[in-house]
Formats: structure tokens, sequence, C-alpha cells
């Protein structure tokens, strides 16, 4: 089963069907590449993030692979030997670089198309399950990204993994022991370092795997549109091949050109001096800050100051902080607006914009010293958070009014483009034009 | 289920977070006199600034001359070679050269007795560390332990910067400073630093410290710039190469992206406006 409108593998050559008939590996193949695959036809730049996103995975493999032949993977000698990269091994500095500066560039492209999924309700019946795997891909990530920080055993490195580590030590009565044994000792060491070596290479491995089921199962319903209008008939698509490899070929240009400028001309833009200083145990460095992508949680998990009920502070800031990404989890069910396009929903469109500044504050927040401002301010912001999709989403779906939907993706198209509108008839309101299939538009051409 | 539950779990966030905002004490830190008294780095302007920078090698000699002479009694430069040396535009025999006379020897094992020795540097050697250790470092300075100098021009804030200012920083504690910010016994006033006092005395003080053999006026400000200029080097010796690939790199991918986005309006030609 897939996307009604895609086409069927059809074998090209006899040894293709020789292949297919006693392994279907083309025929699997070509269905999660999309091949035959109709998209449709409005999709806007924002649809361009997905690839991206998986392009910025294979840098971050290949360049990682290469590093990992030079990594020496020990306490005494890891900071040394990614300087001998830097300095000693032919291109090292590029491989180097273009690994540091390729995981903020694919956060940067999942944050983005994070965002354009919450902005066009790509979460929504049918699509809960390439949603619900987008965020298990996010979070196997952070994981990641957090790893991978540490492998340098610079200052930060170290110190990093002792706050991050030190999450565990809030769970009352079993944490202690378990940071323990999760760290093989009593604070980051060698042990740690080894095993976050470990994981760190296996994790992108299993991130491709899951990748490969979140591509599997947008290919059953479909991609999703700015107009969050299905398909419903063939002129609402083109075929993903020759329109979007085209559109996506470009879309790589462009990030590549700005991933070529910070990874060449301002490399260490988006790191922070202290990692230059070789893990040091016996000295804290004066700010404690995550990477960047981290920092909206950081701010969370600050903001937890007062031991609320039977839970004291830090566990609070845990379980928000972890909550704040679990809670992406339940987005499905939380909206109830049928209406996918925020383009149609007047008054989550404002929101939204709301939470896209929240979470830059909480950004901002989470680098910053904490003084009393900040701290109220980093409250005020998480609530707003935890708000916007706990309480006000439900809320919204109830109360919304939502504007009227285009009959079809096709007739939306032909609206933006001649402004007098196609002759749709009577437009209908939000659930009504989602649930009752309107009948398929005469191609007119 | 979810659309009643949801809003049960956000409200006891919520109310934590309020109850937080209750609870934590309002505290208006009063100015410290380190923040008051502590200055931003004094820009420093190099020949290697900028996408199009190349590094000054005249400079970059003079500056290693500076740790060398100066800097090197106290600190070690563990992530350089000798060889590397041939980057700043000295050749085969010249590195062998300053291998061979570095102020500090390089330890060896004695080939007879197999007790510890040392012996002149060669060119493939990593600089030798002034101290043997870093209790011996520590004995030597007041506690204080100076930092390898390899990395340190993006181990701090400001880099290059910084270092200029905090080298050509010192000077008198200000009249007006408070007692608990004053320099202790053997700490120097530096405003430049982070908690204004300093443990390692001015390195830089007289001119003439360093007599360059370009001829240049080896003033306290020059030698500054110039050991600041050869720090940005030893920090990331790869610069200039690092920049010339980036510049190969975008002019390729200007032209790629040229090409795509024409391909990509040719194809959509004609689609985007038409009826089908």
């Amino acid at each position: 089963m897939s996307f009604p409108w895609a086409d069927d593998y059809k074998p090209k050559s006899e040894f293709m069907q020789w292949i297919d008939t006693r392994l279907p590996l083309p025929r699997l193949v070509y269905g999660a590449i999309g091949g035959g695959y109709p998209v449709p036809r409005n999709l806007n730049y924002f649809w361009n993030f997905g690839v991206l996103a998986g392009i910025a995975l294979v840098i971050q493999i290949v360049t990682g692979i290469i590093l990992a032949m030079h990594y020496a993977a020990n306490a005494g000698l890891a900071f040394d030997s990614v300087e001998h990269i830097m300095r000693d091994v032919n291109s090292g500095w590029l491989l180097r670089y273009a690994h540091m500066n390729g995981a903020s560039f694919f956060f940067i492209v999942v944050y983005i198309h994070m965002f354009r999924g919450l902005y066009y309700g790509s979460y929504k019946a049918p699509r809960e399950m390439v949603w619900l795997l987008g965020v298990v891909i996010f979070l196997l990530m952070m994981a990641t990204a957090f790893m991978g920080y540490v492998l340098p055993w610079g200052q930060m490195s170290f110190w990093g993994a002792q706050v991050i580590t030190g999450f565990f030590s809030a769970i009352p009565i079993v944490g202690e022991p378990l940071r323990q044994w999760l760290l093989g000792g009593f604070a980051p060491d060698n042990a740690a370092l080894n095993r976050f070596f470990s994981l760190h290479y296996l994790l992108p491995f299993v991130i491709a795997g899951v990748i490969i089921l979140h591509i599997w199962a947008l290919h059953i319903p479909g991609s999703n549109n700015p107009t969050g209008v299905e398909v419903k008939a063939p002129q609402d698509t083109v075929p993903f091949h020759p329109y979007y490899t085209a559109k996506d070929g470009m879309g790589l240009g462009v990030f590549l050109i700005l991933f070529v400028a910070v990874t060449f001309f301002m490399p260490n833009l988006m790191g922070h001096p202290d990692n230059y200083i070789p893990a040091n145990p016996l000295s804290t460095p004066a700010h404690i800050v995550p990477e960047w992508y981290f920092l909206p949680f950081y701010a969370i998990l600050k903001a937890f100051t007062g031991n609320f009920l039977w839970i004291d502070a830090k566990l609070w800031g845990v379980i928000a902080m972890f909550g704040s990404i679990a809670l992406l989890f339940f987005l499905p069910w939380l909206d109830g607006s049928p209406v996918r396009s925020a383009k149609y929903r007047p008054l989550y469109r404002i929101f939204f914009w709301v939470l896209l500044a929240d979470v830059f504050l909480l950004g901002w927040l989470g680098q910053a010293e904490a003084t009393s401002p900040i701290v109220l301010l980093s409250q005020i912001a998480t609530a707003y958070y935890f708000a916007h999709f706990l309480i006000l989403m439900p809320i919204i779906g109830r109360i919304e009014k939502p504007l009227p939907l285009p009959n079809s993706i096709t007739e939306a198209v032909l609206k933006g483009e001649t402004k007098t509108g196609a002759p749709a008839g009577r437009e209908k309101t939000g659930r009504e034009a989602i649930e009752t299939p309107s009948p398929i538009i005469p191609a007119q051409a | 289920m979810v659309r009643i539950l949801g809003p049960l779990v956000g409200l006891g966030f919520v109310f934590a977070l309020i109850f937080s905002a209750i609870v934590t004490p309002w505290s208006s830190e009063p100015e410290s006199a380190v923040h008051k008294f502590h200055k931003e780095s004094k820009h420093l302007t190099l020949a290697s600034d900028g996408v199009f920078g190349k590094f000054d090698r005249q400079q970059l000699q003079r500056g290693m001359q500076v740790y060398r002479e100066v800097c090197s009694a106290c600190h070690g430069m563990n992530l350089i070679s000798f060889r590397n040396f041939a980057d700043l535009g000295y050749s085969e025999a010249e590195v062998k050269a300053i291998a061979k006379q570095w102020p500090t020897e390089v330890p060896s094992i004695n080939p007879d007795t197999g007790e510890a020795a040392t012996r002149p540097g060669l060119a493939p050697d990593r600089l030798p560390s002034p101290y043997p250790n870093e209790v011996a470092a520590r004995a030597a300075n007041n506690n204080a332990l100076p930092p390898d100098l390899s990395l340190i021009a993006k181990a701090r804030e400001s880099g290059e910067d910084y270092i200029y200012s905090l080298l050509t920083g010192y000077s008198r504690a200000p009249a007006n400073l408070p007692v608990d910010a004053r320099p202790g016994r053997g700490l120097y006033y530096n405003p430049y630093f982070a908690n204004l006092n300093l443990a390692m005395a001015p390195p830089l003080t007289t001119e003439g410290q360093v007599t360059y053999g370009d001829g240049t006026k080896s003033s306290v400000d020059q030698m500054a710039k110039d050991v600041s200029a050869f720090l940005v080097w030893t920090a990331e010796p790869k610069l200039e190469n690092r920049r010339r690939t980036g510049w190969g790199a975008l002019v390729f991918l200007l032209i790629f992206t040229g090409l795509t986005y024409l391909s990509y309006r040719n194809i959509w030609a004609d689609r985007k406006h038409a009826r089908t």
C-alpha cells in the first residue's frame, strides 16, 4: 500500500525484473526514495528542509567516519588527537570543522523542518506516524550531538557531560547509582568517553534507520502541502522527479553556500572558546553553557527554582526539560482542529508566531546569567511553552472559526496566480472541505 | 483523553513555575567592583584578519622571536613542532638551527645509562616545555600555572584582541579600587583580565627587550602585536589554506546554484502558471 496516486514500480530491464521477482529490493528502494511518487504541486520552499536534513546526516556520517580513523577515544589522548587532526592530517581541519558546523546546520535545518510541520499541521491525521518518528529522530539527534560534543574532551565537553549526566542524579533513590553506572565512574572520565564514542558512532545509523521509517510512513498518505487540503485529483500533483528534484537541488545549493561560508570563514562562530582548553576536572569554567541548539531546553531546566509539591526543583527542571520534548508525541491528539494549515486558522496562526518568538527567547535566556530578571523571564517563557502545547492548542481547536478552505490544491494555486479566482462554486468551511471529497476538477489545459 | 489530561499536566507545570517565581527571592545584585573596572579588549588589526587575510610572515617571525626570548621561559607550546616553523618562511637549515639553539633542551635519555637527560632540539620535536611537570610550574610561579599557548588565541574570548590588550594593559591599580579587588602579593593589576588581578608579571616592559633581526623597532606595543599575530598562527596554522579552499568551494557552489536555479525555472515553466 502506498499513496493512492503513486505509480507502481515497473522494472525497466529483464535483469531488474529477475531480481524484483526474487527479492523485491528494487521495489522497496523505488518506493522509499519516492520514484513514481506524485507530490502536491504547491509545495513551498519550506518543504526543502526534509531533504536537506537527510543530506546533513550524510555529511555528518561521511566526515565522522573519516574523523574516527584519526581520533583517539581516550581521556589522555582525545584532546591532542583532535588537534592532530586539525594540524597534521591532510585536510583534517576541513573534516573537523565541517563535522563541527555540520551538527549546527543539521539542527538549523531540522528546527525549520519541525516548525514547518507545526505551521502547516503536518502532524495531523493521517500523518501522525510521520510526526512521531520525527520526534524520535530529534531525540536521537540530541543524544548524538551531546555525546559528540564530549569527544574533543575540552573544558565544555567535560563540564557539559558533568551537567547533563547530573540530570540522572535528580531521580529519587536510584538517581546517583544510576548516574555512576551510566558514566562508569563518579565523574566523566575515560570509561564515559569510551562509551560516548561508541554510542556517538552507533546512533547516526539508528537515525538513518528511523529516517527510512519516517519516509516510508510519509509515502503512505503522501506529503502535506501549504493549503493542508489533501490531494484529490491527478492535476493536484506533479511527479517528484524532475519537479522537486530540481527544486531540492537548488535548495541544496543555497544550503551548501551558507554551510561553506560558515565552515571556511567563521568555523568557531557557534563553538565556545573554553572547548579549546583541555578538560580539567579541578577547574570549573565561569559559565557552563550547552551548544546553541540545546539552549531553549537549558532555559526550561533552569526555570524551575522552587520545590513544588513533593518534587524538588532540580527534578522539576529535569522532568520539564524532557517533558518539553515528550509532549510533542501527543501533539496530533492535543490539537483537535480538523484544519491543518495555519493559513486558514486565524487564531492558531497568532499563537504559532508567539511560540516561535518564545522559543527564540528561551534560547537567549538559556545562555544568559541567572540574575533575578532573567530567571523570572525564563519562568514566564517556560510557562508559555507548556501552556501553548498542553492548554492553548486543545482550546484553540475548539473555539476557533477557520477561514474557508479551497476545494482543491489546484484551485488554491490558480487563485493565487490569477487573483480573480477559479470557478470554485461555494467555498466550504474548514471541517466540511476536509471531510467531503470534492468532485475532480476537469483538466482545462 | 489526551485533550483532557494534557491541560492538567500543563497546569501542573504552570503552577510549579508560578510557585518557583513566588518562592525565589528577588536579588538585585549591585554591580561588582570587578565588573566596573573590567575593560573590553582593544581591537588589534592583523594582516590575517578578514576573509582575504594572509599572514604577514615577517611579523610571525618577529612574534616567534618574542615567544622564544620572553614567553617560552614560562609558557609551553606543546602542539607546535620546530618543523612547523617552515610555514613562517624559514628554510630547512634555518629550522634546524632554531631547534638546535632553542633556549630549553628537549627531554631525552642517556643512551648509555638510560637516565633522564636532555639534548638539543631537532626539527620533528615538539617545542619543549619550560617545566618538567605541573608541580614544578606552580612552584616556580607563586602557585599559578602558566597555560600552554598553542591554542590560546582560540581558547579565549576575543582571541588576539584579548592577548594584545592583556600584554599592553598592565597599569597601577586605580586609587578608587575597593580593597578586596586590589592585587594581593605576587599579583599584578590588569583591567583586561577577568578578575583584574593577574599572576603573570608584566612580560613586555622595555623597548628593545628583543632585538629584531629585521630591524623593526621593538617597542612594547610592537612586540605585543607581533606575538599576538604569532599566537593566531599557532592556534590556526591552516588558516590561509582554509580560506583559499573556501573561496574555491564558494565560487563552485555559486555556479552550481545558479545552474540549478535555471533548471528549476526551466522545469517548472510549464507547470507553475498552467492550468493542468
